[in-house]
């Protein structure tokens, strides 16, 4: 029983270890935001990794900066707006629609269109050439007789 | 017709590699910052020689600066300190080092070992003003004119014949820039 209260205990532990230092909260909305927002920021020193998910130097001090501005009463688009002010589009893991990121989220949606056209392009392709080298009338009946000839013989 | 058709997929790979050869030449640490073309942000920090005393980026209005982003912990500015310390000779630019998040004593003594390239360092131990500069990886190094706007960045060290080809054509135009 002690070592299953114990495992439980453990795994419970897992994802407080996540981040190292402890940021209290009193209102849990502001602590919504602040997880929120430390998930979907980029860590610029390492950079396929959230600020929640990096232990380098910067990405903590980035996590100081969300939870200071989020006790000083700032929204969560403040936060946003002061990261991209500074680090650019790139600073978040899903950019804001616009000029520089148009390509960014219209790309994928472009490709499979494309995709689609040809797709459809091709299969109208096959049908067509399909009929074209079906036999007509003559030519069956002609086909006919030569198979009806080779037989007799 | 048929002869396009069994060309397509060497067009395709073509196009392809071009793509990938583009994206292997790319810096993925070379991200364009959002500051260039717009007014370097305030600060007022104290400065490493005398720290009592505090500089502010309103002190340095009228003239063209560099502020170079700098550590005694960080290892490639090793690097790149010959360079910044012969275009200190050249008195073409006002140099200002941030030194980043280190300790007053380590730089003293770093700046003692290995010469001072810089008019002036302010010192930001907390990182604060690095973030508002959108520092990631010292050593950076911004171009700032004479009305306070930055106009160009460096990020990484300055490599041999960065100077030359980036830093003192740029310099130089800025110089003849009116206040």
């Amino acid at each position: 029983m002690k070592t299953l209260i114990a495992l439980v205990l453990c795994l419970l532990a897992l994802p407080v270890s996540a981040v190292v230092e402890y940021h209290p909260f009193t209102d849990p909305a502001k602590e919504q935001a602040y997880q929120t927002l430390i998930s979907e920021l980029r860590c610029l020193v390492c950079q396929n990794q959230t600020i929640a998910d990096s232990n380098a130097d910067l990405a903590k001090d980035l996590r100081q900066q969300v939870y200071d501005m989020l006790q000083q009463g700032k929204t969560q688009q403040d936060v946003v707006d002061f990261m991209t002010q500074r680090y650019g589009d790139f600073v978040m893991y899903r950019p804001a629609f616009g000029m520089k990121t148009g390509l960014l989220w219209l790309g994928p949606i472009a490709f499979l269109l494309i995709g689609i056209v040809t797709v459809v392009l091709l299969a109208r392709h096959k049908k067509n050439t399909a009929a074209q080298t079906a036999l007509d009338g003559r030519q069956k009946t002609k086909l006919n007789e030569l198979l009806q000839q080779g037989e007799e013989d | 017709m048929l002869k396009l058709k069994y060309l397509m997929p060497l067009l395709l790979f073509v196009v392809l590699a071009v793509f990938l050869a583009i994206g292997l030449r790319l810096n993925p640490k070379d991200i364009p910052s959002p500051l260039i073309d717009k007014p370097a942000p305030a600060f007022s920090l104290p400065i490493l020689e005398t720290p009592e005393k505090i500089l502010s980026q309103q002190d340095l209005k009228g003239r063209v600066w560099l502020l170079n982003v700098w550590a005694s912990w960080c290892v490639s500015c090793r690097q790149e300190h010959p360079l910044l310390l012969e275009l200190a000779k050249r008195k073409l630019v006002t140099i200002v080092g941030l030194n980043y998040k280190d300790e007053a004593q380590a730089a003293t003594q770093w700046l003692q070992q290995l010469g001072n390239p810089y008019d002036m360092s302010i010192m930001d131990s907390d990182g604060r003003v690095g973030i508002d500069y959108g520092v990631y990886g010292v050593p950076e190094t911004f171009v700032v004119d004479k009305r306070g706007v930055i106009r160009y960045k460096h990020t990484g060290p300055v490599e041999p014949g960065d100077i030359e080809r980036i830093f003192l054509p740029l310099l130089q135009t800025l110089n003849l820039e009116p206040a």
